[in-house]
C-alpha cells in the first residue's frame, strides 16, 4: 500500500537520521500521523488530548530512535509507543472522562448481530456526509477498550493477528475472539441506525 | 451437515478473514445460499467494516501537522545543539 512506505526505505531513512541527518525525521513520520492520532483518540475521546499524546509519542520516537531495531515495522513500533503514552496518561489522570484500563470484560459470552432481511450496500461516498462519519466514530468509541483497540489495529491499520497479539501482549486466540466480538458489535450498533437515518434515500429502501 | 444460524454467526469473523477450514467454509456457504438473514448479516458486517477502515472516518484536526512538525523542529534543533541529551536537561 502506498500510504505505508516499505521497510527497507524506512530503514535507510532511519540510518541517515541516526547518522545526523535529523531533518529526515519529518519525512519519516508523515505517513504515520493519522494512525498515531487515531490510536491516541481511541483512548482519550478528546481531540486536544489525543493531539498532545500524538506529539509526545513522536517526540519519544525521535529520542528513542536508536533503540529501534527493525524487527517490527516502524509503524508498529510507533503504535506501541503511542499506546504506552496513552496508557500512562490515563493512569496519571485517573478521574475524568477517561475509561478504566483495568476492566477485563469476560472472554465468555456471546454477541449476537442485528437481524436483517436484506442489506443494501452503503457506498463509501456516503462518508462525505458528516452524519455517516459521526455514526461510525460513535460506534467505535462506544466499544469497550479491549475490543476497540483490536478492531482499529486489525481492520483499520490492517496489522495481522500476530502483530496485534505482540503489540497488545495478548494471545492470538484472544485477538481473534476480541476482533470477532468487536465486528459483531459494530454491526449490531450500526445496521439498525442506518435503517433510521435516511429512509428516503434511493440506496436505502428498507423492507 | 446442516448448521444453524447462530453457528454461522460464530464464524462470521473468520469467514471474512478467510481463515475457516475448507470444510466449515463450505458448510457456511451452503447455509448462506438459502438463509437471507445470515446473508444480510454477513453483507452488512462486511460493508460496515469497509466503511470503518476508510481514511475519511478519522480526520486529523486542522493544523495538526503544522503544530506537530513545529514542535518536532524545536526538538531536532535542540538535539543538534546538545547532542542526544534531553533538551529539557540541557544547560
Amino acid at each position: 500500500m502506498s500510504k505505508h512506505p516499505n521497510m527497507q526505505e524506512e530503514q535507510r531513512i532511519i540510518h541517515q537520521i541516526l547518522a545526523g541527518d535529523t531533518q529526515l525525521f519529518h519525512e519519516l513520520i508523515r505517513p504515520h500521523e493519522r494512525t498515531v492520532y487515531m490510536m491516541a483518540l481511541s483512548f482519550v475521546h478528546n481531540e486536544a488530548d489525543a493531539e498532545d499524546i500524538a506529539q509526545e509519542a513522536f517526540l519519544k520516537a525521535f529520542r528513542m530512535l536508536a533503540a529501534f531495531r527493525g524487527e517490527a515495522k516502524f509503524g508498529t513500533w510507533l503504535i506501541s509507543i503511542t499506546l504506552n503514552e496513552a496508557r500512562s496518561r490515563i493512569r496519571r489522570n485517573k478521574d475524568a472522562s477517561t475509561e478504566s484500563l483495568d476492566t477485563t470484560p469476560e472472554e465468555e459470552g456471546h454477541v449476537s448481530p442485528a437481524l436483517l432481511r436484506d442489506w443494501r450496500e452503503i457506498p463509501s461516498e456516503e462518508l462525505e456526509r458528516h452524519e455517516v462519519k459521526l455514526l461510525l466514530q460513535h460506534a467505535i468509541a462506544s466499544l469497550p477498550a479491549i475490543y476497540r483497540e483490536v478492531l482499529l489495529l486489525r481492520d483499520v491499520e490492517e496489522l495481522n493477528t500476530v502483530e496485534v497479539a505482540e503489540l497488545l501482549k495478548i494471545s492470538i486466540p484472544s485477538v481473534k475472539v476480541r476482533l470477532h466480538r468487536a465486528r459483531l458489535m459494530m454491526q449490531k450498533t450500526l445496521a439498525p441506525q442506518w435503517k433510521q437515518m435516511n429512509p428516503k434515500r434511493r440506496w436505502f429502501q428498507w423492507s | 451437515m446442516v448448521i444453524e444460524c447462530k453457528h454461522v454467526w460464530a464464524y462470521i469473523s473468520d469467514y471474512l478473514d478467510g481463515t475457516l477450514s475448507p470444510e466449515i467454509r463450505e458448510r457456511v456457504q451452503k447455509h448462506l445460499e438459502h438463509c437471507e438473514i445470515c446473508s444480510a448479516i454477513l453483507d452488512s458486517t462486511r460493508n460496515i467494516l469497509i466503511l470503518t477502515a476508510d481514511d475519511r472516518v478519522f480526520e486529523l484536526p486542522i493544523g495538526f501537522s503544522e503544530r506537530l512538525h513545529a514542535r518536532l523542529e524545536r526538538e531536532l534543533i535542540n538535539s543538534e545543539l546538545w547532542g542526544n541529551d534531553d533538551p529539557d536537561q540541557a544547560p
